[in-house]
């Protein structure tokens, strides 16, 4: 009669069954309070190992958002042709506009880049000289943050160089490639750090585990005595390991919170002496909860598999 | 019908010696049998193959009509909440108070609250400890922490309930109290196999013997006392 519950299945209710859960959830998390010292080191061992690229891919972040400041990075100078009047040039300014791989579009007119010229240069006399305005209607394009990769700008840069009204089209590549290859370095470098300090949370999770196992092993002993059945037993564990990861995916995010709080300040005076308005931006909601999640599944994983390994060697005799 | 039946069954311990050597008996469900020998003679060996915490070498062993030879692991579980046992240690969890142990066998097959609550009262009640169900077990003497041992057991109301020297360290009136408690589970139908070398307390209680030496069961329709089946 006890066994008709489970294992004819069915006969247990879905709110019995999230009840019991929720049960063994709670008793577990209530295990682990009753010896909040070392359930604090295992959780802080984790936040920190968790905190080192979540802190980093955060700096990545928002070093690429600053590269988006720096106006041009990735701008396209076109030169026109000596044909082509202002008029010209600010129809191909409107069509290029229109393309979805452009960002923005403007429009140097040849007669306002010479009094530029004339006032910044400092040779106003020379070239007063001149009879006639020697520079080029300029547009300066600048392609969208998806089409700024060097692979996609340098294909821009051919087809626009192929326009009619075109003359010359240039852009700095050289630095194009150079910031993308630095972030690249570092974006692949973030990725194999949490590779590896993902490893260590399934590593630190699994002993902590394995050593939980242990130290119940009667508990495991008397349980599969009286009939309880691997799901059962496994269960407090996954929980154990589910609540470690959450803890430490909670420590992780006080700690690079902390962090970015501690560079806020030199970053800003920083930046006021560039003029530039920039700020670190902290983690967002989504990015938070993308780490507990995150966590919280390295902590299931690192426990599953201690379960895994350690508890069908413990039978009853 | 037989709850429980041996063909020829051998159990080969890695090592090569032999718990158990070609043993054919049956038991009939509802009955109460006692199970004796030298030390070493098998006894916990033979109670260890009906609770699956080994498995035969050779011969079958059947268990309320299940072919315990070809169970599957995950099934064991199951198997067992239909077999109580009781051990000569107690095996109880010291952390843990009377009624938490108790409850157990409930816990695990997914009792609810209330219910479990009322069945691990009326358990503890039968064996006297009803005053005791917030106690430690180690704060408990010996008798008493074989009786929640025994409550454990009996708490599902399993139909077969398997004992390994209860009384082993029971003074003579106390193991003649378990006993009494045993017939009174017998009296409503549970089949019980209590292995045992007190001879003395079997002589007592007119039941049917089944007699190991050196992994061989002894022929000999042996009773404790003087009635017949
Ligand atoms: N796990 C094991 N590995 C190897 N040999 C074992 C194992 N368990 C028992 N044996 C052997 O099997 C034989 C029977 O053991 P068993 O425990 O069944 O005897 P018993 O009748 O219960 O003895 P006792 O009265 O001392 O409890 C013994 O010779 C013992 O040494
Ligand atoms: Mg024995």
């Amino acid at each position: 009669m006890s066994r008709a519950g489970r294992h004819r299945g069915g006969a247990i209710r879905l709110d019995t069954w999230l009840l019991r859960h929720l049960q063994v959830a709670l008793a577990s998390l209530g295990h682990l309070t009753r010896a909040p010292f070392s359930t604090l080191m295992t959780a802080a061992v984790i936040g920190i190992a968790l905190a080192l690229p979540t802190g980093l891919s955060l700096l990545l972040g928002n070093l690429q958002q600053l590269s988006g400041h720096w106006d041009g990075a990735a701008s396209i100078s076109l030169f026109l042709t000596e044909k082509s009047t202002l008029e010209k040039a600010d129809r191909l300014a409107g069509r290029l506009r229109a393309r979805d791989d452009i960002a923005r579009v403007r429009l140097i007119d040849r007669d306002q880049a010479l009094d530029e010229f004339r006032t910044l240069s400092g040779f106003s006399g020379a070239i007063d000289a001149l009879d006639n305005n020697p520079l080029p209607n300029l547009l300066v394009v600048e392609p969208t943050p998806l089409h700024s990769t060097p692979e996609a700008a340098s294909a821009l840069l051919d087809e626009l160089q192929a326009l009619d009204d075109v003359e010359f089209a240039q852009i700095d590549l050289q630095w194009v490639r150079r910031f993308h290859g630095i972030t690249e370095i570092a974006q692949r470098t973030v990725l194999i750090l949490g590779g590896l300090l993902g490893l260590a949370v399934l590593l630190v999770v699994g002993n902590t585990i394995r050593l939980e196992i242990e130290n119940r092993r009667a508990e495991i002993e008397i349980t599969k005595l009286i009939g309880g059945t691997n799901a059962f037993i496994r269960r407090p564990f996954l929980y154990s390991g589910l609540w470690y990861g959450l803890l430490g995916g909670l420590i992780a995010w006080l700690l690079v919170s902390l962090s970015l709080f501690l560079l806020e300040s030199p970053v800003s005076q920083l930046a006021g002496l560039y003029e530039s308005q920039f700020g670190l931006s902290g983690m967002g909601p989504g990015a938070f909860l993308l780490l507990l999640a995150g966590s919280a599944l390295l902590g299931l994983l690192g426990s599953w598999i201690a379960v895994g390994r350690h508890l069908s060697a413990i039978e009853p005799t | 019908m037989a709850i429980i039946q041996f063909d020829n069954v051998t159990k080969r311990y890695p090592g090569g010696h032999e718990g158990l050597s070609g043993v054919s008996f049956q038991i009939e469900a509802g009955e109460m049998i006692f199970l004796t020998g030298h030390s070493g003679a098998g006894k916990s060996t033979l109670l260890k193959l009906i609770g699956l915490l080994e498995r035969s070498t050779r011969g079958q062993v059947r268990v309320a009509g299940r072919n315990l030879t070809q169970l599957k692991r995950r099934h064991i579980p199951y198997h067992r909440r239909e077999v109580g046992m009781i051990f000569q240690d107690h095996r109880l969890l010291h952390d843990r108070t009377v009624f938490d142990n108790v409850a157990m066998p409930l816990v695990v097959a997914g009792l609810g609250h209330r219910e479990t609550g009322k069945r691990v009262r009326a358990a503890l009640d039968k064996v006297g400890l009803l005053n005791k169900e917030r106690s430690y077990p180690i704060t408990l003497s010996g008798g008493e922490q074989q009786r929640v041992g025994i409550a454990r057991a009996v708490v599902s109301k399993p139909p077969i309930v398997l004992a390994d020297e209860p009384t082993g360290n029971l003074d003579p009136e106390l193991s003649l109290e378990i006993m009494r408690l045993f017939e009174l589970f017998n009296g409503v139908g549970v089949t019980l196999l209590v292995a045992t070398h007190d001879l003395e307390l079997i002589s007592r209680m007119n039941k049917r013997i089944l007699t190991l030496r050196h992994g061989r069961l002894l022929q000999h329709p042996a009773r404790g006392g003087h009635h017949h089946v």
